[in-house]
Order: C-alpha cells, then sequence, then structure tokens
C-alpha cells in the first residue's frame, strides 16, 4: 500500500498511461521512419536537418501542425466537423486497450501476484478489436460529409466502401485462428502459441496459417487505407481525401489515428501469427516485451516498405481483388481449418 | 459504481432514442442511433454477456448502420433545416386521430409503469454461470440448428426481393 492505493492499482494506471503515451511516440517514431525509408528507397537522403540525422523532425512537424490555423469550410456542419477527427483518433487508440504486448511479470518483485501486461485484459479481446476496427470508419465518413466538399465526400464514400469490403476478409482470417487456439482471448492466443516444434522452430500460427497471416495483413493494409490500397486519398484524383478540408490540429488527429491504427493492426498480426512475446530464443523475465516490439516494428516496416514500392491500384481491382479473391481465398482456408481441427483433433 | 454506471448508460440511451425521432437532419438521427446502440452494448457488458455486446457493436454500429449512413448521404434527403413553415405531413383529421391515439398510449404507458414499480425486482445473483461464446454455439447450431439456417434462408429471400423490386428493367 502506497498512499492507501493498493500497489496492483497503481501498476495499472501507469500500464495505461505508458501505453497511451507508447503509441503517440510510436506514431512519431513511424512519421521518422516513413521518411527515412521513402528516402533509402528512393536513393536520397530523407530528414536530416532537424536535430542530429533529422531525428527532430517529427516534433518539428507537431509544432508547425499546432502554429497553423484551423479553417472551416462554408457551409461546413460544425458539430460533425469537429466530432470526425476526434473519433477517428479515440478509435485508434481505444483498439490499443485490449492488445496484451508481454508475459505475466511482477515487475521485479514489487506486485506480490503476477499481473496481465496489457491495458485491459478482456476475454473477447479480438471481438473488441473487431468492433471498435469497423466504428473507425465512422470518423472518416463524418469527415467526408460534414466537410461539405466533393472531394472530401468522395474520399470518404470510398473509404467506407473499401473498409466494408476488406473487413469480412479480415473477420474470417481472424476466425481460423480462433478456431486453432480455441479462444477468443488474445493472451490465451498468445499463450498457445509459446513452445518449439523439434526444439527449434517457434510454435506460431504463421507456420499453420501462411495463408491466413497473407490475408489478415493484405486486408490491414486496406484497412488502414495504406498504399497500394490508398484510395481514400489518391491525392492525383482527390487531393487528400477525406481529409482534404481539415488543417492544423484536426489534421494531426487523423494523421495520428492513422499511425496508430498500423500500430494496432500490426501489433495484432504479431499477437495472432507471430506468437506476441515469445521469440526464436527466450527472454530473461520481465523483458519478454522486447519480442513483441522487434515484430510489431518488423511488421511496421514491412507497411512502410510496400507503400513505397507498389503503385496504387484502379478502384475497380481493388474491388474485384477484394471480393473475388480475398474472400474466396479467406472462406476457403476458414473451411480447410475447421476441416483439420474436427477431424485431425488439433 | 454498478449503479452509477447503469444510469448513466440507462440517461444516454433514452435521450439519444428520443433526440433520434427529433432530429431535422437524417444524418444526426443515424449518427444519435449509432450513440443508443454503443449505450445498449454497454448495458449489456454490465449484465456479463460481453459476447451480446461486442456482436452488438460489430453488427449493428458496424454494418447495419453503415448502410443506414449510405442511404441517407447518397440519396441525399432534403433536410428541414432549409427554414420556412415546417412542412405539415398530415392534415387536420388524421392530427386530431393522432393526438386522441397518442393519450390512449400514455395512459398506456403511465398504467403499465406503476405496474412495474410495484412490483420488486428479482434478485440479481452474480454467481449465475455466464453464458460463453461456447454455450451460444452449441445452443444456436445443436439445439437451435434449424431455426437458425431457416432465419438465413428468410433473410437471403428479403434481399433477393429488394434486389428485384428496386431493378430497373435494363433490356
Amino acid at each position: 500500500m502506497i498512499f492507501g492505493i493498493s500497489r496492483e492499482l497503481i501498476v495499472h494506471l501507469v500500464i495505461i498511461v505508458v501505453v497511451f503515451f507508447a503509441l503517440q511516440i510510436t506514431a512519431a517514431v513511424l512519421v521518422y521512419m516513413e521518411r527515412k525509408v521513402a528516402g533509402l528507397i528512393q536513393e536520397r537522403y530523407g530528414p536530416y536537418l532537424v536535430g542530429p540525422k533529422g531525428l527532430m523532425q517529427p516534433l518539428a512537424d507537431i509544432l508547425k501542425l499546432i502554429m497553423k490555423e484551423e479553417l472551416r469550410p462554408k457551409g461546413a456542419d460544425v458539430i460533425l466537423f469537429y466530432a470526425a477527427p476526434v473519433l477517428s483518433a479515440t478509435a485508434a487508440f481505444a483498439a490499443f486497450a485490449v492488445i496484451p504486448f508481454g508475459a505475466d511479470t511482477t515487475f521485479f518483485g514489487f506486485l506480490d501476484h503476477p499481473i496481465h501486461l496489457a491495458a485491459a485484459d478482456v476475454n473477447v479481446g479480438l471481438l473488441v478489436i473487431f468492433a471498435i476496427s469497423s466504428m473507425g470508419v465512422y470518423g472518416v465518413v463524418l469527415a467526408g460529409w460534414a466537410s461539405n466538399s466533393k472531394y472530401s465526400l468522395l474520399g470518404g464514400l470510398r473509404s467506407s466502401a473499401q473498409m466494408i469490403s476488406y473487413e469480412l476478409a479480415y473477420g474470417l482470417s481472424f476466425a481460423a485462428v480462433i478456431m486453432l487456439a480455441g479462444s477468443l482471448s488474445l493472451r490465451g492466443i498468445v499463450d498457445q502459441q509459446s513452445g518449439y516444434w523439434f526444439g527449434f522452430i517457434p510454435h506460431w500460427y504463421l507456420f499453420l496459417q501462411p495463408i491466413g497471416f497473407l490475408i489478415f495483413l493484405t486486408a490491414g493494409v486496406a484497412e488502414t487505407n495504406r498504399a497500394p490500397f490508398d484510395f481514400p486519398e489518391a491525392e492525383q484524383e482527390l487531393v487528400a481525401g477525406y481529409h482534404t478540408e481539415y488543417s492544423s490540429m484536426s489534421f494531426a488527429l487523423f494523421f495520428l489515428a492513422e499511425y496508430v491504427n498500423m500500430a494496432t493492426v500490426s501489433a495484432v498480426a504479431t499477437d495472432l501469427f507471430l506468437g506476441g512475446w515469445h521469440g526464436p530464443f527466450p527472454l530473461p523475465d520481465g523483458f519478454e516485451w522486447i519480442w513483441f516490439l522487434v515484430k510489431v516494428f518488423a511488421i511496421l516496416f514491412f507497411y512502410i516498405w510496400m507503400r513505397w514500392t507498389l503503385p496504387r491500384y484502379r478502384y475497380d481491382q481493388l474491388m474485384e481483388f477484394g471480393w473475388k479473391w480475398l474472400l474466396p481465398a479467406a472462406v476457403v482456408n476458414l473451411l480447410v481449418t475447421a476441416g483439420v481441427v474436427i477431424y485431425m483433433g488439433w | 459504481m454498478d449503479a452509477i454506471t447503469f444510469w448513466i448508460l440507462a440517461a444516454i440511451l433514452v435521450v439519444s432514442s428520443v433526440l433520434v425521432v427529433g432530429q431535422r437532419n437524417p444524418m444526426y438521427s443515424v449518427f444519435l442511433l449509432i450513440v443508443s446502440f454503443a449505450a445498449l452494448a454497454g448495458l449489456y457488458i454490465q449484465l456479463d454477456a460481453s459476447f451480446a455486446a461486442m456482436i452488438q457493436i460489430i453488427v449493428y454500429v458496424g454494418a447495419i448502420m453503415v448502410l443506414f449512413l449510405f442511404v441517407v448521404m447518397l440519396l441525399n434527403v432534403p433536410t428541414d433545416d432549409a427554414g420556412g413553415e415546417p412542412r405539415r405531413m398530415f392534415g387536420a383529421g388524421p392530427r386530431r386521430i393522432g393526438a386522441v391515439l397518442s393519450a390512449v398510449f400514455a395512459i398506456e404507458l403511465a398504467l403499465a409503469l406503476v405496474r412495474v414499480v410495484s412490483t420488486p425486482l428479482p434478485s440479481s445473483d452474480r454467481g449465475a454461470p455466464v453464458a460463453t461464446v461456447y454455450d451460444i454455439g452449441v445452443k444456436l447450431f445443436r439445439d437451435y440448428a434449424f431455426a437458425f439456417e431457416a432465419t438465413s434462408v428468410l433473410i437471403l429471400v428479403a434481399m433477393v426481393g429488394a434486389i428485384v423490386l428496386a431493378r430497373k428493367e435494363a433490356r
């Protein structure tokens, strides 16, 4: 007991605060990473003026955004116009709350009983993530509609059509893992992936569900509206898509939401397919989360790599790919998994 | 703590549901309906039915309301915001009948409320087994498999019917 508050409660509050700020820092790191990787791929330097190696660039970006004037187009719907970025950012942060990121720990003896490393440990964690990510679309649609601008509206409509189309494949790739693990809890799924085959191949679902993993990654890119599926903000056609009319901090919130969503998708992929905090070799107690961090950033690097490598699809190609290829592949993957689970008794 | 959460959620639910009907702009109605669904999901969680709560959000907020939103946005329903006289949908006669009917409904509601207050609520037993996803799955796909499948066929028929009705003759 410290000042009459139990140590458990203090630790829980600290975890919540740490997760919240870690996400914001991740977003800042991602902005820097995106620019540097883009520079690498395009054979140029990327940011290098602000701070050593350009490390202060994200800070400069944020300062610039804060200094800018907040503009609102004539005829925009005042309430919904300002509610949209808030909704986007809130949904992005809320989804991360249920993601476990480390093994149970006592914080080197600070607590009597080990606790779970997650902002909130929920039994139906996967469903929570799915539910919140399906709410994320409202921020985008609202922004598009409330801006009273044709580019915003078209961007918002495209984005919602895309997110709805890819959500099905996204959910079905979850379902296959749920069947293998027999649990809806992310912690339960990660625990199922501990151990090794033949003593050296980690027991990850990536090796049992390679197709599911590919479907998840592809649908995840579409869900976060990243290239090559970045139609909602296709610059050549729509100026900037749904956030065309936003400036200053309300634009920053959309920006933040996009990067936090990327982090969430990568973290879910890590927990579902890459064994969460179980690595190829064990780390000392209390440091397992390093594996988690390494894997999340590996996937994030992959996302950025893809953005600067692949050109944008055409809109009809996107819909055709989503409905005619990705969804059937996800259904077949689910059926085969179900058959194996039932008849081979996994 | 539980009681406070319940009253907050219930207040949000009731107020937003009433406001849904009162809006002149259909976009606001859609969003208020979403708020009320979210509050309902919160009440489900209080009843230890977290699975039902999540399904409520995924199905209603995530899927059905998006369709509502599309319809409202694409049909571009004229809003009453433009000013001038509010539109009168019915003539004087139907409005009188409506007044009588709503008075009868109000009395009925009042009577029902009195009865609800006078009967004591069944004691909540928190120790009761929680319905897990497994239980729901077994009930749905084993005990009520026929009803479940029949419902899905019914929904399919309704969908095909809507497409047939809405389709314009192309040839």
